[in-house]
């Protein structure tokens, strides 16, 4: 550039900077907009939920969280139920889709030969995009008779007479019910969380795997000391959208776990969740308490969504400061 | 020139007139919505098709629920409102509705027990009540044995199988069960959703309940008359007020609701646990819910036009689908009950 710019080309320069400081400012503006639309509706629905939930609250107080009753008739609700069906059935869900997705994950990346890869993967993906009233229907018509005839007599008998875990498997076994409910959910998970697993074992740079084997580790040590220590957050990550999916998750509960508004102690006995306690229950609530106290399980489901979401946030954050990334 | 021109404006002003005298409101009178109960959407929406057919008038009908339905035409959404449970004759005269029952059905006790033949295996209401509360677990109870003398009763137990769904099945069974037990209403109680016992199992909707009950061995649930008849299950024998076993079908359903007296405001008598000898206990019917004075005379006309159609053409059609016609008389009185709604 020339050092003295004739005034007309600086007056031109000016005009576009400010033409650009313009549109800079519009965008930001727009996009601005867009994400408070986010937040707007997320304050919104919590709001008119409390709002809807305020009768339930004041009538029942804080004890509707863990009282064990849900007693239309009568009019007498609490949550308790719910919850315990909600995280009995999330947990069993994680128990077995994470070693699984793990699994999967690990050998699409690292022992899978090249050519298997892509249809693998691609089956994987589209597992994920079955719509969930076809994993109920599955589950009900094929997987439940199938679990009560040829699996359910055999773990009773199996695993009843220990302490402890044997009163998970008490009662008749009648295919439906919680443990029902948390396979269903397993495989529903496994893929969110095998291919996020997969995506995140990619990352890790080759030549880092690649010294592991050569000073002469094991396929084993090298995913336990390198890989996975380099991809902590994001495993964390998948499993919290897995276990997410897992909480939410309606139609397919619904179709398997029972529908049963009660605490029994077995993982046999029909139970309920939150979303499918809604599903059910919605359409032909009476006005008053019973649509109140659904308004108040939405808002359980929500707290209790948005606690798992701190707490990924919290392990994901812990686990980078250990990293020292 | 000016002569054609005054004639044809002549013309064009009667044909405006016409239009607006007889074409608009029979265009109007074509399109009525009603919404609520599930139950009959079957039988309505089939109505409304043959309807459509032969009048060229349209029906909507959409199945939200029976609540839905009652809040629907209390809103003034809908023309008409269906529900399984009658509003009672006050809330009736608050809101300036009429009622009347469009067709009936019947609910019945199906089970899983495999090399009983339907209808063998009898119990009367008490017991049913008994097995439905918890209190009877097991099959080979002395209870049910001492209803069917001679029948061996297997030690399998019995799983209960319910409506998870808040429904007018629920409402109807619940009702009759309370009718036969106390402790059925004390632990159990009345209404679209209910208190089940624990290890009961909900499914979604009648075919929900018909499948958990032909997957579950041993399994006992409560299902309406069509969906029953067409998963072929096995029905249980109800010991009726006149002291027979009946095993439900559609002429048992009839002969309940000829023993009622439809002549009372809302034109919802109680049908459960009738007198007459064949008559199948658990029977109900569904109402229609319309304004006695609405807004809009041609929807008004055009409901009564939909229903007097239907139930004087529309019996064979609710039979196939497994609903129970209103008897001839009943038919009478709902074509005289809604001469009110204008």
């Amino acid at each position: 550039m020339s050092e003295v710019a004739p005034p007309e080309a600086v007056d031109l320069h000016a005009a576009r900077v400010k033409v650009f400081k313009l549109q800079d400012t519009v965008f930001h503006q727009v996009t601005l907009v867009f994400a408070f639309i986010v937040l707007a509706a997320l304050v919104g629905i919590l709001v008119s939920l409390a709002i809807e939930a305020m009768p339930v609250l004041r009538q029942f107080g804080a004890p509707f969280l863990w009282t064990d009753v849900w007693n239309v008739p009568e009019e007498r609700f609490g949550a308790l139920a719910a919850i315990y069906g909600t995280v009995v059935t999330s947990v069993i869900a994680l128990v077995i889709a994470v070693p699984v997705s793990f699994g999967i994950a690990l050998f699409l990346t690292e022992t899978c030969p090249v050519w298997l890869r892509r249809p693998l993967g691609t089956a994987i993906e589209m597992l994920a995009g079955v719509p969930s009233i076809i994993y109920g229907i599955w589950g009900l018509f094929v997987f439940a008779p199938l679990f009560s005839k040829h699996v359910q007599p055999y773990l009773q008998s199996a695993l009843g007479d220990v302490p402890v875990i044997g009163g998970w498997f008490a009662g008749p076994p009648i295919g439906v019910g919680i443990l029902t409910a948390g396979i269903v959910l397993s495989l529903m998970v496994i893929p969110f969380v095998a291919s996020v697993m997969r995506d995140v074992f990619e990352t890790v740079p080759a030549p880092l795997k690649e010294s592991a084997y050569g000073v002469g580790c094991t396929t084993w040590e090298v995913v336990t000391n390198v890989v996975l220590p380099y991809t902590r957050v994001g495993v964390i990550g998948g499993i919290m959208l897995g276990l997410g999916r897992a909480l939410g998750e309606t139609m397919a509960v619904t179709f398997v776990i029972g529908n049963a508004n009660r605490i029994v102690g077995s993982l046999y006995a029909p139970g309920t969740s939150i979303a499918s306690t809604l599903a059910n229950e919605f359409g032909e609530a009476d006005p008053g308490l019973h649509i109140s106290s659904l308004f108040a399980l939405g808002l359980v489901l929500f707290i209790i969504t948005f606690i798992v979401l701190a707490i990924s946030r919290w392990l994901i954050r812990r686990g980078t400061a250990k990293q020292g990334i | 020139m000016p002569v054609t021109k005054r004639v044809f404006l002549k013309l064009a002003g009667v044909a405006v007139a016409l239009s607006i005298a007889f074409g608009a409101p029979a265009a109007l009178a074509a399109d009525i919505t009603g919404a609520g109960a599930t139950f009959p959407y079957a039988v309505y929406t089939k109505w409304a098709e043959a309807y459509k057919a032969a009048t060229g008038n349209q029906v909507n009908y959409q199945g939200i629920g029976s609540s839905g339905g009652v809040k629907q035409i209390k809103a003034k959404t809908v023309d008409f409102g269906g529900t399984d449970a009658p509003v009672k004759e006050a809330d009736l005269d608050a809101a300036g509705l009429t009622q009347f029952p469009a067709v009936m059905g019947a609910v019945t006790i199906v089970a899983n027990l495999p090399g009983f033949a339907s209808g063998q295996l009898k119990l009367d209401g008490p017991t049913a009540a008994d097995i439905f509360r918890g209190d009877i677990t097991k099959w080979n109870d002395a209870d049910i044995a001492k209803l069917n003398p001679g029948l061996k009763l297997p030690d399998t137990p019995i799983t209960v199988s319910h409506r998870s769904d808040g429904s007018g099945t629920t409402y109807v069974f619940s009702h009759y069960m309370a009718k036969q037990s106390v402790a059925f209403m004390r632990d159990v109680g009345a209404g679209n959703t209910v208190n089940w016992p624990k290890n009961a199992v909900g499914g979604k909707g009648n075919p929900g309940v018909a499948a958990n009950v032909q997957k579950i061995a041993g399994a006992v649930g409560y299902v309406d008359i069509a969906d029953a008849m067409k998963n072929k299950m096995t029905f249980i024998a109800l010991k009726n007020k006149a002291g027979h076993y009946i095993t439900p079908n559609q002429d048992a359903v009839a002969d309940a609701a000829s023993g009622a007296n439809f002549k009372v405001k809302g034109m919802a008598p109680d049908l459960l646990d009738q007198g007459h000898k064949n008559a199948w206990p658990i029977t109900s019917a569904t109402y229609v819910l319309a304004y006695e004075k609405g807004a809009n005379a041609a929807r008004q006309k055009g409901i009564v036009d939909f229903f007097s159609w239907s139930l004087n053409n529309g019996q064979k059609m609710a039979e196939d689908l497994g609903f129970v016609p209103l008897p001839p008389a009943v038919v009478k009185m709902v074509e005289a009950e809604m001469k009110n709604i204008k």
